[in-house]
């Protein structure tokens, strides 16, 4: 492969590995005091999956990159500005309801990006998409029915529920950005243009809040900086202050 | 014979509070990776039978435990009543002749 796609595609593992790191540290930040048991563990489980896809993606990013870095370099020893996670996944998890709002957002995008990674050219993509897709087939059903039960549900619940959406939702079109290096990588078949997802994205989300008795925002805008690295949001660096300091002060240190 | 509901919600009414807002709480039944039999394994709290179902996935089976999940909400189950287990198992323990190891099997029968 030309020189040219290999950084289109170190920039397109570092996205899918941040993505998944990133969010699946806000997850794990429920652990031990979610509202309930069960959902405890049920998002312990998914912020788990969630940082096993990880430990996939930035390992093949690590390969390609070619420096002798390992995932772990790639994840503890990177600056906010070297993430290229979107924006909507470092956000704070607010209350319950907002985290599973932007769990659905992430799980729907994820559900169906990973079916056709399945098919990338990659073969090495394509074997971890397939075993991320059936993960990401349970959790888009449990975070898309919490999605329906707290939107259709009580009063109090419709209307956190409401106010996650109006909040979140200008972050999802961030997801459907398409650069020169997505270009590159849709026309040699590794992985599908951002911007080809959305269709099918939209029909989705629209079906599950109907369900949901939610109220989409009619604003497209949509705020971006994150995949591209331009500009995180403030929450990133706190998130990597935590996630990062034992690296970071015990350099090596392992147990 | 009486029976009790031992998954039955406590009756908190007329006692000058208000009822509980607590999920129900369902029995959770799972099939091993080799056994033919779903067994109890556990309860837990979810809205409905689909959470449930979803919530025992995530609670009993993380570490590959099962096939197959069967939840039934605790109110469903009817189960003896614990101060009649006298007259319930106790005529049985001394009729050890209802134990079938008084045959002697033919060998060509092979494996029971």
């Amino acid at each position: 492969m030309a020189d040219i796609d290999q950084t289109a595609l170190l920039q397109f593992l570092l996205r899918m590995g941040d993505n998944t790191l990133i969010l699946g540290h806000r997850v794990s930040e429920w652990c031990g005091k979610a509202p309930v048991l069960e959902e405890d563990i049920a998002l312990a489980n998914t912020a788990l999956d969630l940082i096993g896809q990880t430990q996939l993606w930035l390992g093949y990013a690590a390969e390609v990159e070619g420096k002798g870095q390992t995932a772990d370099d790639l994840a503890f020893l990177r600056d906010a500005w070297d993430f290229r996670n979107v924006l909507l996944v470092e956000l704070p998890n607010g209350d319950f309801g907002q985290t599973l709002m932007r769990q659905f957002f992430f799980d729907a995008w994820s559900s169906i990006l990973m079916p056709r990674l399945a098919n990338s050219a990659d073969p090495r993509i394509a074997e971890i998409a397939e075993k991320a897709a059936k993960e990401v087939a349970y959790h888009v059903e449990r975070s898309a029915d919490t999605v329906v039960g707290l939107g259709d549900g009580t009063e109090e619940s419709h209307k956190r529920m409401q106010a996650a959406l109006d909040y979140l939702y200008p972050y999802v079109g961030e997801f459907f950005l398409s650069d020169d290096g997505d270009a590159a990588l849709a026309a040699a078949g590794i992985a599908p243009d951002p911007a080809s997802l959305r269709a099918e994205y939209d029909a989705f989300v629209e079906r599950v809040m109907a369900r949901a008795t939610l109220t989409l925002p009619e604003d497209r805008f949509a705020h971006s900086g994150g995949r591209n690295g331009r500009m995180h949001t403030e929450h990133l660096g706190h998130i990597l202050t935590q996630m990062q300091w034992l690296q970071r002060a015990y350099p090596g240190n392992t147990w | 014979m009486s029976s009790v509901t031992p998954g039955e919600l406590p009756d908190s009414e007329g006692k000058g509070k208000s009822p509980r807002h607590e999920w129900p709480l369902w029995e959770v039944f799972i099939r091993g990776q080799h056994g033919l039999n779903h067994r109890h394994v556990g309860s837990l709290h979810a809205p409905d039978a689909e959470m449930a179902i979803k919530n025992a996935r995530d609670v009993y089976t993380r570490r590959n435990e099962g096939v197959s999940i069967w939840v039934v909400e605790s109110r469903h189950i009817s189960a003896t009543a614990p101060g009649e287990k006298g007259p319930l198992f106790e005529p049985s323990e001394s009729k050890i002749y209802r134990h079938p190891t008084f045959y002697d099997i033919p060998d060509d029968v092979g494996h029971m």
